[in-house]
């Protein structure tokens, strides 16, 4: 009986499910899963990507000369969204999906139908926020923030796009749970919590922050569902209720989602910088109590959102001394990973360019981040072009760069074959000097007095837009070459990749051939030594 | 060839050289030179000092926590650039895996930062508690936000109540038809009279307060979150309805300040600027005694109009 079952078995796992609808409609292999979310994040890049371009084009000159200002509330909010909770997002969960089964020796996700579920809740999520563009009215124009009284002024897009950040949260706690119980569970004998690669780790830490914060969203946006259609006054002043209650919970929520996004990203340049330092990641431990630490503070710093909302001193003085103490362990980081460069032996394929450059950038924006953080210094950035800029030196510099990084580190894996380097370093140089031309002067534009979030603007403020248009829509080009390099390494790239791809490379993701089969790891490897980063040393 | 070189006319290269690096060194402090404090400039990339006390502690503070940025910038980028360079497998750099762990320098990049950020957090933390201290103000001021224009309240001046002086401000009516395409009309063309190019920046009519006064402003709102933003005040605050958020400010010039909603409240907030207009307080005084009795004047004409009306009106 036992003996049938096992052959079964065997004879399954080598398969791959035949037919579109059973591969992947029915999917509950973790690369497949991931391949998806990382596919669904790369249309909903473009998607946010083309919001930004109209954004960038309309701000090409003072005037209105493309779109109506509702409108473009309407584009702000939405690419907002999308690019939060449908690109960077989704993109990080395609990298656990594929890779932390991988990393720690697992023969897939612990919960992989309910993988298959919180997967397939997402487009349909994001068809629905995205179809209220074309219904009566418009899609919500508050912005991303979604601050009442503003946004219960929307029309009936509002009770869509709540429905659609509803399913969003399901997916993410659907998501963290499997990553959490696939890390705690899975894990091959030998692979101790604390010689798991950091990928894992902080990947670990976020799980937990978004099971934290998504119900708390889920709860915000609940509240201005009923105060529009149920006659509740959560947020109506002359109700006797309280808009900044509405602020302080969303933000209780948004600021631990600021860390959701760049933690994993954190964690990809942890991977990758060793392997092309050719020597293995200084201060490991100090590394992880440093994500641990920045995912502690996140949750008592949400009120430097709401410096100018008049709360009293106390409060500001409190949130002002915590968010300061947010850049110790983001320093701690960016030091263990210069610290891991010294004294490697470092060559500069795409990846590492990516990672190098998000170490710089990253850091730009921890810098801006530290100004925002002083109360009297953000009175005059707060929602000014310099928290633009600050935003998006973390977001895409850091969370983007990031994922590109992961992304050119494990396609071959992925794929079986070499990316084009050539190319990979062309996108690399391209999108570096666009996306500082394009958001570096808006630290300047902020400065200047230009408040966020507007269509038209003084002729003063005219040059500098100019030039950070022309970057963003060399930026925007550039990503094709992205798109163009993964389609040529999937699809026709010739050249065999080695099991393990890059020379100074450790891990269990490069014991595997390459691609990568269907199954992995359907019995435990047996760890040798040298064979995880960071199993041997005494850290 | 063999004329004497006058070196007053002809200096040698290394003065030149100390020149250049002198005139590039001063364009780092003209940079302030270039914000304007009544309004922003074309090119402008810095902060504008603004026009009082306050405002010049907040640009003190921000130049402190750039410079902050700059110098640990160059450390971290050129311990950075010069790996970058030095420990390359090209130059056949050999990797040292021994070099993975040092507790000492864990614990001196995790306490260098801390004594920086208590440096910075004591100014910061001073002018905050200076900054939120309304108590000994001379004028007082309410400001209403409203989709989408503002509305002034002139509540007290020197320990006097003022009765029904206020003013609506909205977006000038210059701006309003070049920010809907009326043909003829550019954004480039609209000037005001010192030729201030203040297009989105002008209103219908300022709000007018004296110089040298510590004005105490009482922000709320009437439906949405607005952002009141004057950069030369050194602040902003938010509207916010069902709130009154209380900001002081001063000005020690008389001009024109601009300033513009910072938080999103629909489809025109672009459109709603803040114009204060400081002039001399003897100036105000009188600017006030005229609205104060052009006001009266109004009350009484409105009364004696209730009394015909209810004299000629049947009863019933």
């Amino acid at each position: 009986m036992s003996t049938h079952a096992a052959t079964h078995d065997d004879a399954q796992h080598d398969d791959v499910p035949k037919g579109f609808v059973h591969r992947w409609l029915f999917a509950t292999n973790h690369k497949d899963i991931g391949t998806m979310y990382l596919v669904l994040a790369l249309v909903m890049f473009f998607v946010g990507g083309t919001m930004a371009m109209v954004i960038r084009a309309e701000l090409f000159e003072p005037g209105l000369q493309l779109v109506q200002p509702y409108f473009f509330n309407e584009l702000t909010t939405l690419h907002g969204l999308v690019m939060i909770f449908g690109a960077i997002m989704p993109a990080l969960v395609g990298l656990a999906n594929w890779q932390i089964p991988l990393m720690i020796g697992a023969p897939d996700m612990a919960l992989p139908r309910m993988n298959n579920l919180s997967f397939w809740i997402m487009p349909f999520a994001f068809l629905l926020m995205l179809s209220t563009l074309f219904m009566p009215g418009g899609a919500i124009a508050g912005g991303w923030v979604m601050y009442p009284p503003l946004i219960l002024q929307t029309g009936e897009s509002l009770a869509f796009t709540i429905f659609a950040i509803h399913l969003m949260g399901i997916s993410s706690i659907m998501g963290s749970i499997n990553i959490i119980a696939t890390i705690l569970n899975l894990r091959a004998p030998g692979v101790d919590l604390l010689k798991m690669p950091l990928f894992v780790w902080t990947w670990l830490i976020t799980a937990f922050l978004l099971i934290a914060i998504m119900p708390v969203l889920a709860g915000a946006v609940t509240m201005l569902l009923t105060d529009k259609y149920f006659g509740t006054n959560f947020f109506n002043a002359a109700g006797g209720g309280d808009v900044l209650l509405y602020e302080h919970v969303f933000w209780f929520f948004g600021h631990p989602e600021v860390y959701v996004m760049i933690l994993p990203a954190f964690g990809v340049i942890s991977e990758v910088i060793p392997t092309f330092a050719r020597k293995p990641l200084f201060g490991y431990k100090p590394m992880v109590y440093a994500t641990a630490s920045i995912a502690f503070l996140s949750f008592i710093v949400w009120a430097h959102h709401m410096f100018t909302v008049g709360l009293p001193v106390g409060a500001q003085l409190f949130f002002m001394y915590a968010t300061m103490l947010i850049a110790v362990p983001t320093g701690v980081k960016v030091f263990n990973w210069v610290a891991t460069m010294w004294k490697g032996s470092m060559t500069f394929e795409t990846p590492m360019l990516f990672a190098v450059a998000f170490v710089i950038l990253f850091t730009i924006g921890g810098f801006s981040g530290l100004m925002l953080g002083l109360v009297p210094a953000d009175y005059q950035y707060h929602n000014s072009y310099f928290v633009v800029a600050h935003f998006h030196y973390v977001l895409v510099t850091g969370a983007a760069f990031g994922i590109m990084t992961g992304v050119y580190y494990w396609l071959p894996k992925w794929s079986g074959h070499m990316y084009s380097e050539r190319w990979g370093k062309i996108h690399f140089w391209l999108s570096v000097i666009s996306v500082n031309v394009l958001f570096f002067p808006q630290h300047f534009l902020g400065l200047a007095g230009m408040p966020r979030r507007i269509p038209d603007y003084n002729v003063a403020f005219a040059d500098w837009n100019m030039v950070s248009s022309i970057g963003g829509f060399v930026f925007g080009a550039t990503q094709l070459i992205f798109v163009g390099n993964i389609i040529y390494t999937v699809y026709f790239a010739k050249n065999q990749a080695p099991a393990r791809v890059w020379e100074g490379a450790h891990g269990l993701e490069w014991e595997v051939p390459s691609p990568a089969p269907h199954h992995t790891f359907s019995t435990p490897p047996e760890i040798k030594p040298g064979m995880l980063a960071h199993g041997d040393i005494a850290h | 060839m063999t004329q004497p070189v006058l070196p007053t006319a002809q200096p040698s290269v290394s003065r030149r050289v100390v020149r250049a690096l002198l005139a590039m060194a001063s364009v780092l402090p003209a940079f302030p030179a270039l914000a304007n404090p009544q309004h922003p400039s074309a090119w402008q990339i810095n902060l504008t000092r603004g026009d009082s006390g306050l405002s010049h502690d907040v640009w003190d503070l921000h130049m402190a926590v750039f410079w902050v940025c700059v110098c640990i910038g160059i450390v971290v980028y050129g311990v950075l650039v010069y790996s970058l360079f030095k420990f390359r497998k090209s130059k056949g750099a050999k990797p040292d895996t021994g070099f993975t762990h040092h507790t000492l320098l864990e614990v001196v990049w995790t306490t260098i930062p801390v004594l920086i950020l208590i440096g910075l957090a004591y100014p910061a933390s001073r002018l905050l508690v200076y900054e939120n201290n309304t108590a000994g103000s001379q004028l007082t001021v309410k400001v209403t936000g409203v989709q989408w224009l503002w509305r002034y309240d002139y509540v007290d001046y020197l320990g006097q109540p003022i009765r029904h002086v206020g003013l609506i401000s909205k977006l000038a009516e210059d701006s309003n038809e070049a920010r809907q395409g009326v043909p003829g009309i550019s954004p480039w063309n609209i000037k005001s009279k010192s030729g201030v190019r203040d297009y989105l920046l002008n209103v219908t009519e300022p709000l007018v307060v004296p110089t040298h006064t510590k004005i105490q402003f009482l922000i709320t709102s009437v439906d949405v979150i607005h952002g009141f933003w004057v950069p030369a005040l050194g602040w902003q605050a938010d509207a916010i309805p069902g709130q009154i958020h209380d900001a002081w400010g001063e000005f020690d010039n008389p001009g024109t300040y601009r300033g513009q909603c910072a938080q999103l409240c629909g489809q025109d907030h672009a459109y709603m600027p803040i114009v204060i207009k400081a002039v001399p307080r003897s100036e105000f005084q009188q600017w006030l005694a005229d609205r104060e009795s052009k006001a009266h004047m109004d009350v009484i004409s409105r009364t004696a109009q209730v009394v015909r009306a209810s004299e000629t009106q049947p009863q019933g």
